[in-house]
């Protein structure tokens, strides 16, 4: 590995944060550049995702979905992982790098709750204070991952800001962390946010690549046609993506939400409808494609999924669309219920509404020799808000 | 006066004519502009001028204002839903810029929407003497800096509590107009008390650079302007304070910024 960690991909990434936030940033990145380079480090974080967390997850070839659309299917199971999703890989190695760095209170914010959870989960094992900033509407749709936070003995602060959604609990996170920041780590879900976070979450999240990549070879002696994966600010996958950058002829193709539909403005697909070179501004202290109007006001997301309920994008992904390396389009979301229900019946997955989004982009569009999706994590937690729109 | 003045050198005189007149510290009221509507934004405006400040601080509304506590993040929030954009909004200058220079505060994506040339063109157009971005720190800043240079307007940074000492001194050689020291670690908000380590913070802040050092963050009422002078700050800034009053009781505004003048008097 490199001695640095990345600031910008291309013209995106940066730094735009209060200066009370700056040490903090650079100490986080000395701390990384430490604790990957040190091999206790990484053997206790390679034991905890084997034992604690079931790594490696299974590269599962599904038969019914590949016989509907009449290629191979190899689905990545990160919805089999500890608390259901791929989110535990980073809170882990964060929480881990928390206690490296001394610091005692963490705080994090979530959408789907997915991440609210890892985060929880991660303190309760490592005896970490665990503060999770989340919205309103969010808790109500999410509700069974709030009462597993609160269970882990995670304290949930609800967010009335705004829409009271994701892009709101960042915010509110951020603002905790600029007071509390002696003390405190935060624990970004997601890869944004101002270097080195995105740089972190995806050098803790590539391990679903890393294994993903050697179990195609291994069980299909071949490289896939095209990975499939799910964006919202997208740490799952930029994770699954990483690995297979190098390799030409392997498409990349990340799937936003289209939410009531792209020419409704009801979306959260800031890199799909900015085309290359498109939507570029701030948010969250990164420049990346974000949804925005000509004053460069924030425009709120919307989207049935609360995981990719998000008017912001990775930096990195930005960087990727913008060299064509990887393709970013959307789903709807009724497009996205449809794939949720279709894969419970048709191979006993119930699928995340955030991964269901990835899943009915390759319903949609068959045509492959072979495809990877991500998984990124079980629907439980979704239940009742389908159930209802079913 | 005499010849043209830039935006950067009316802000030394602001700073400078309020020692010579014996003034504890120069007073910068902070307001947000188009905060409960544009023209009471107006109103108050020329309130704080007629109340005693030597400069005034007009905040542009933003969706997501990182560094702003719940008051000034509502009044953001209210702005934009009144209808502010960021033309009307820089038009607020007009009303007071003949008589104290005013320093934007707008956060780095209302520029960026911009583009950096075009909005340096937007802020000299509109007679801003300066500019204050609170999310854009030390190595994010040489592009727009460079752009306000060119046109005599100053780029103001921030300094916080958490920044260290190698840091301060690069910042504070980088310093137009004036150094804005934050007072506390956290966002805009009133606050019960001072912090001890105040008079520290500020001759550290004092020592890396040539231009003024003002305090700002957390100063919520009169005594607490004296004793951010007494620390030794240059200028003392007013700001969750004062838009709370704009949103409850608007008339209240001239009196509440001639408090803190009168706390800075002679
Ligand atoms: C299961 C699942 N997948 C995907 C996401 C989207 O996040 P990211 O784009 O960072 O992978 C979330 C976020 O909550 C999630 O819970």
């Amino acid at each position: 590995m490199s001695a640095g960690v990345e600031h910008r991909f291309g013209p995106y990434g940066g730094q735009y944060v209060p200066e009370t936030l700056m040490p903090a940033l650079a100490e986080l990145e000395q701390a990384w550049i430490a604790a990957r380079a040190d091999a206790q480090f990484q053997d206790r974080l390679r034991e905890l995702l084997h034992a604690y967390v079931g790594r490696p997850s299974p590269l599962y070839l599904a038969e019914r979905i590949s016989a509907q659309v009449g290629h191979p299917v190899y689905l990545k199971r990160e919805d089999l992982n500890h608390t259901g999703a791929h989110k535990i890989n980073n809170a882990l190695g964060q929480a881990l790098l928390a206690q490296r760095m001394g610091k005692r209170r963490i705080v994090a914010e979530t959408g789907a709750g997915q991440h609210g959870v890892a985060s929880a989960t991660a303190c309760a094992l490592l005896d970490l204070e665990c503060v999770v900033h989340m919205g309103t509407e969010d808790i109500r749709r999410q509700q069974p991952n709030v009462q597993r936070m609160e269970l882990l003995g995670a304290t949930v602060v609800p967010v009335q800001a705004g829409a009271r959604t994701l892009k709101e609990a960042v915010s509110a996170a951020i603002r905790d962390w600029v007071t509390n920041v002696s003390d405190t780590h935060y624990i970004l879900g997601t890869a944004a946010g101002p270097a080195p976070y995105p740089a972190l979450v995806r050098d803790l999240q590539r391990v679903i690549g890393d294994e993903a990549r050697a179990q195609v070879l291994e069980l299909a002696g071949r490289l896939p046609e095209r990975v499939i994966a799910c964006v919202g600010g997208g740490s799952n996958a930029i994770g699954i993506f990483t690995p297979f950058v190098p390799d030409p002829d392997v498409k990349l193709i990340g799937v936003e939400p289209a939410g009531e539909g792209i020419e409704t403005g009801r979306h959260g697909a800031p890199l799909t409808v900015g085309g290359p070179g498109g939507n570029g501004g701030v948010l969250h202290g990164a420049y990346s494609a974000i949804m925005q109007d000509e004053d460069g006001q924030i425009l709120e997301a919307h989207s049935i999924s609360a995981g990719l309920d998000y008017p912001g994008s990775g930096p990195e992904h930005a960087w990727l669309r913008d060299q064509g390396r990887a393709t970013y389009t959307a789903i709807s979301d009724r497009e996205a219920l449809d794939a949720f229900a279709r894969v419970a019946r048709l191979e006993g997955i119930i699928p995340a509404l955030e991964s269901a989004h990835a899943l009915a982009w390759l319903f949609a569009n068959p045509r492959s020799e072979l495809d990877v999706v991500c998984l990124s994590g079980r629907g439980d937690k979704d239940l009742a808000e389908v159930i209802a729109k079913l | 006066m005499s010849a043209i003045v830039t935006g950067a050198e009316r802000i030394a005189a602001a700073f400078e004519s309020a020692r010579a007149e014996g003034r504890r510290a120069a007073l910068m009221p902070y307001l947000m502009a188009g905060y409960p509507d544009l023209e009471r934004s107006r109103e108050i405006a020329r309130a704080y001028v007629a109340g005693g400040a030597d400069l005034i601080e007009l905040g542009i509304p933003f969706s997501d204002p990182l560094a702003d506590g719940p008051v000034i993040h509502a009044a953001d929030v209210a702005a934009l839903a009144a209808g502010a954009n960021v033309a009307d909004a820089l038009d607020v200058v007009r009303a007071v810029d003949a008589h104290v220079p005013v320093v934007v505060m707008c956060y780095a994506n209302v520029i960026l929407a911009r583009g950096l040339e075009r909005f340096a063109e937007l802020l000299a157009e509109a007679g801003a003497s300066g500019l204050i971005v609170p999310d854009l720190p030390l190595e994010e800043a040489p592009a727009i800096r460079e752009l306000l240079d060119a046109r005599g307007l100053a780029l103001v940074p921030l300094v916080a509590p958490t920044t260290p000492e190698e840091r301060l001194a690069r910042i504070g050689a980088a310093a137009r107009g004036f150094v804005y020291t934050v007072s506390v670690t956290g966002t805009t908000g009133e606050r019960d008390e001072n912090d001890a380590a105040l008079p520290d913070i500020l001759a550290r802040v004092r020592a890396s650079t040539a231009v003024p050092v003002a305090l700002g963050f957390g100063i919520g009422t009169p005594a607490q302007a004296a004793a951010a002078a007494a620390a030794g700050a240059d200028g003392v800034i007013v700001g969750t304070r004062l838009v709370r009053a704009a949103g409850e009781a608007p008339g209240d505004v001239r009196a509440l910024v001639a408090e803190f003048a009168a706390a800075l008097a002679p």
